[in-house]
Parts: C-alpha cells; structure tokens; sequence
C-alpha cells in the first residue's frame, strides 16, 4: 500500500523514457514534483541522482533514487498497489513474462532502429534505416494479437497496461520522424492492428497528459544531428 | 494439448542458462533439461523462440518464455512459496533490476573484449572491465551477498562471473577480478561457489576451459 511521500521526477519533455515514467504515475493517480532537465548541461542533482549513467529518468521517492525506466515503471507498480490502484503489470505470471519480453525488445531495437534514422547520411542509407524499422516493428503486430486478446490494448484490457507504456513513449518520436522525413514506422499497410493501437494509445488520457509541446522533439532531433555533424567533421 | 511440466532448453556452457537451472533449482522445480546444439538447433527451439532462436527457453506446461532475467523473475513468481529470489521490498527490487541491467549490458560489454585482446591492448580492456566491476562492486558492500544474508537475484543473474571470469582469465592470460582491485567481489566469488545449487549445475572446470581456449583461437584466427 502507498503512500503519498514526496515523488520528485528528473526528466525531459522529449526522452520516451521519462514520459513512461510519467505516464505509469498518472496512472496510479500519484502526483509528483516534475524537475526539467538539461541533458547538454546536467545538474548536480541529476549527476547525484545517477551517479552510474548520468541519466534521464530518475524518479526521486522520499529522498531515494530510482534509476532505470524499466525499473522505475515496475517500482511504482509495486509501490503503489492494491486497492484503489491502477495495475500496470497484468497478474498472471506468464502475461507479466510476455509483457516484460516485449517490453525489453522494443528498448533494444526500436531506439537503435530511430536513432539510425536520424544519423542517416544519405535517402539511401536512409531507406535502409527505414526497412530496418519495418523488420523491427513487424513481430510486434503478432504480439498485439496475443497479448490484447481482442482488446484495446497490449494489457489485454480496456485501458494501458506496461507494454502499452514501453511501446507507446516512443510515438512521439516516431511521428516526429514522420514529419522531418516523411516515413511512417507503424504503418496500417504492413502492421494494421499496431497502427489502430497507437492511435488509440495517443488519444488516451496517459498519453495526453505527456505529450511532448509542439516542434520540442524535432528540435532536440536536430540538436543531436548537430552533436553527431561536429564528431564527424572533428576526424 | 498443452504438454505438462517445465522443460529448459540450454547449452551446457552457456551463463545464461544456468542462471534458469539456479532459479529452478532453488524452487526445487523438476525439470527436462534439453542441451542444444548451437550449430544446429533444433526444431522445438526454434519454435518456441522464433525472434531470438536464443537459448534459454523454458517451457511451461507448453507456453515457451525466453530472456534469461524475464525467466528468472517468472520463476519467482509461478512458483512464490518457495526459496524468494527477488526482494521483498519494492525498493529493494528496484536496485536489484537496476544492477542486473547494469551488469548485463555495460559488465558484460567490458568482459567480453578481455578474452580476446592481447599484447598492450589487453591492458587498456582490462581496466575498462575493472571499472565496471568495481562499480558493481558497490551492491555487495557490507553484504555476503549482492541479496544480503542469502543468495537472491541479482547473484543469480551475475554469479556466472565467480565459474567463468577465472577461466577467460585464464584462457587470456589477463588479471580482472584481484584481492587488490576487487576484494568485495573476490571473496564473493568463494560464497557463490559454495552455495549448493551452484555447485551443482557448475559445468566442469576443464570442458569449459577446453571449451573456451578453441573459441578464443578460433576468434583470433578469423
């Protein structure tokens, strides 16, 4: 049973990574100080915070820091259980399994398939990117059958569940990619019940609550493209 | 029909799997332990783990889990009566999945290079390894183990390092884990080699070194 200690979260408006953080505490209906950080510049107490990798999100609970999305997201279903709580891991060990196996691949695949995007040189090397993205997310539309059992969402329910948070934080990078290079990664020709998913994931409450402001992801897209531009040229 | 029982499907050398034989044992779980042939997998692997074809998987009652963590945390789970693996305080669970990852991904990435350099460039991933480890190190402080008094999770998911580390170190002619750099995880090392379920499933020494001295060749012939 949880209480209502102090929860402070350093993170950024654009990391998939802190907005799942975020949207796992909306869930739970559990407010929170939200501290904004400068990656390009960090602050002492994210440095103190995290102290291993130095990143974003941290989620602060009464004077204790908790690192790692994946770990946060399960602490504060952990935490926070019970009656009155909004469950984000289903409870049958083996969905929990499944939930979590997914969950991992898309951290391992899709950030790398993105970022590969976004660094390419040339439209060739930028198709390939893009095809690379497709074979990533493909398995995925298979796993949506499975795991939604005819329902709305990868929780296999009517509302978000911890796939559906794993997955879902990274849209908004993927309809920034839309916009700055015209590509659709989800895409309802090749993964239909994917595409009808995240429109339905980014119409939810959750998803609104932590939607990026306008132009916020782009521009820290193109910063990083400067970041990668002034490497390359320093060889 | 779903076949009954738990089946694991491994690779006698492989860390990954035995993190599954541990978990399992711990529970007291019966088990068919089914050793693959990496060269050639068989069909049931295959199927049931299509995505990675990776081992391990274990099979429960016929439904296939795969990653060797996601497995660990399900055994825990299925079977909660038994031995806890994980901890029991939310907080506590937290750190251990944060060192776990940790481990995984930036240990495992240090260790790695240790078995196959050589000459000066040895030095270099050596300390690099160190690092890591030292890093790490920092769980057990003031513990017998990373799960305190008893042997929990993320000793299940690292303590492959006390069987295999002396034996890359061997086969490399590096030195990693020292009395002087890393005493913490030196003397954690002879616990874990003590506990029952390790000495049990441990692959033994000189089939693992034999093992690993041909692919160290191998590599660096390639």
């Amino acid at each position: 049973m949880g209480s209502q200690g102090d929860v402070t979260v350093l993170g950024t408006v654009v990391s998939p990574f802190a907005l799942r953080v975020r949207m796992a505490l909306y869930l739970k209906g559990v407010s929170y100080e939200y501290l904004e950080q400068n990656v390009f510049d960090k602050g002492e107490l994210l440095l103190a915070s995290n102290p291993v990798h130095k990143k974003v999100p941290v989620l602060i609970h009464g004077g204790k820091p908790v690192c790692e999305s994946v770990a946060i997201v399960q602490y504060v279903d952990e935490f926070w259980s019970g009656a009155g709580f909004a469950s984000i891991l289903p409870a049958d060990p083996y969905d929990r399994a499944v939930a979590r196996f997914w969950a991992a691949y898309v951290d391992d695949k899709l950030v790398a398939a993105v970022l590969g995007i976004l660094r390419a040189a040339t439209e060739e090397e930028r198709d390939e990117k893009v095809e690379a993205a497709h074979a990533v997310v493909a398995p995925m539309e298979e796993a949506f059958a499975t795991c939604s059992k005819g329902k709305a969402f990868f929780s296999g329910g009517d509302s978000v569940g911890y796939l559906d948070l794993a997955l879902g934080c990274h849209l908004f990078w993927l309809e920034t990619l839309r916009s700055m290079f015209g590509v659709t990664i989800i895409d309802a020709g090749r993964t239909p019940q994917l595409a009808a998913w995240a429109e339905r994931f980014l119409d939810t409450k959750a998803a609104k609550e932590v939607t990026p402001p306008t132009n916020s992801v782009e521009e820290y897209a193109g910063k990083l493209q400067a970041i990668w531009a002034a490497a390359a040229s320093a060889k | 029909m779903a076949e009954k029982g738990v089946k694991v499907f491994g690779m006698w050398a492989s860390p990954m799997v035995i993190r599954v034989e541990w978990a399992l044992q711990l529970k007291g779980v019966t088990y068919e332990y089914i050793d693959e042939d990496l060269g050639n997998k068989s069909d049931a692997l295959l199927r049931h783990n299509p995505l990675t074809k990776k081992v391990p998987v274990l099979l429960h009652d016929g439904k296939p889990i795969a990653e060797s963590a996601i497995i660990v945390e399900y055994i825990d789970e299925v079977w909660k009566d038994g031995y806890p693996i994980m901890p029991a305080d939310p907080y506590e669970r937290a750190q251990a999945r944060f060192w776990a990852k940790y481990a995984d991904e930036k240990c495992n990435a240090a260790i790695y290079p240790v078995f196959t350099a050589t000459g000066e460039a040895q030095s270099k991933v050596v300390h690099e390894a160190q690092q890591c480890l030292k890093t790490l190190e920092k769980a057990l402080e003031g513990k017998k183990f990373f799960g305190g008094d008893a042997f929990g999770y993320l000793d299940v998911i690292v303590g492959w390092y006390a069987h295999w580390l002396p034996i890359i170190e061997e086969v490399s002619g590096a030195s990693v884990v020292t009395e002087e750099e890393l005493p913490l995880m030196k003397a954690w090392f002879d616990r874990i080699l003590a506990v029952d379920v390790v000495k049990e499933t441990l692959p033994p020494r000189d089939k693992l070194l034999a093992l690993n001295k041909a692919r160290r060749e191998q590599l660096l012939s390639a």
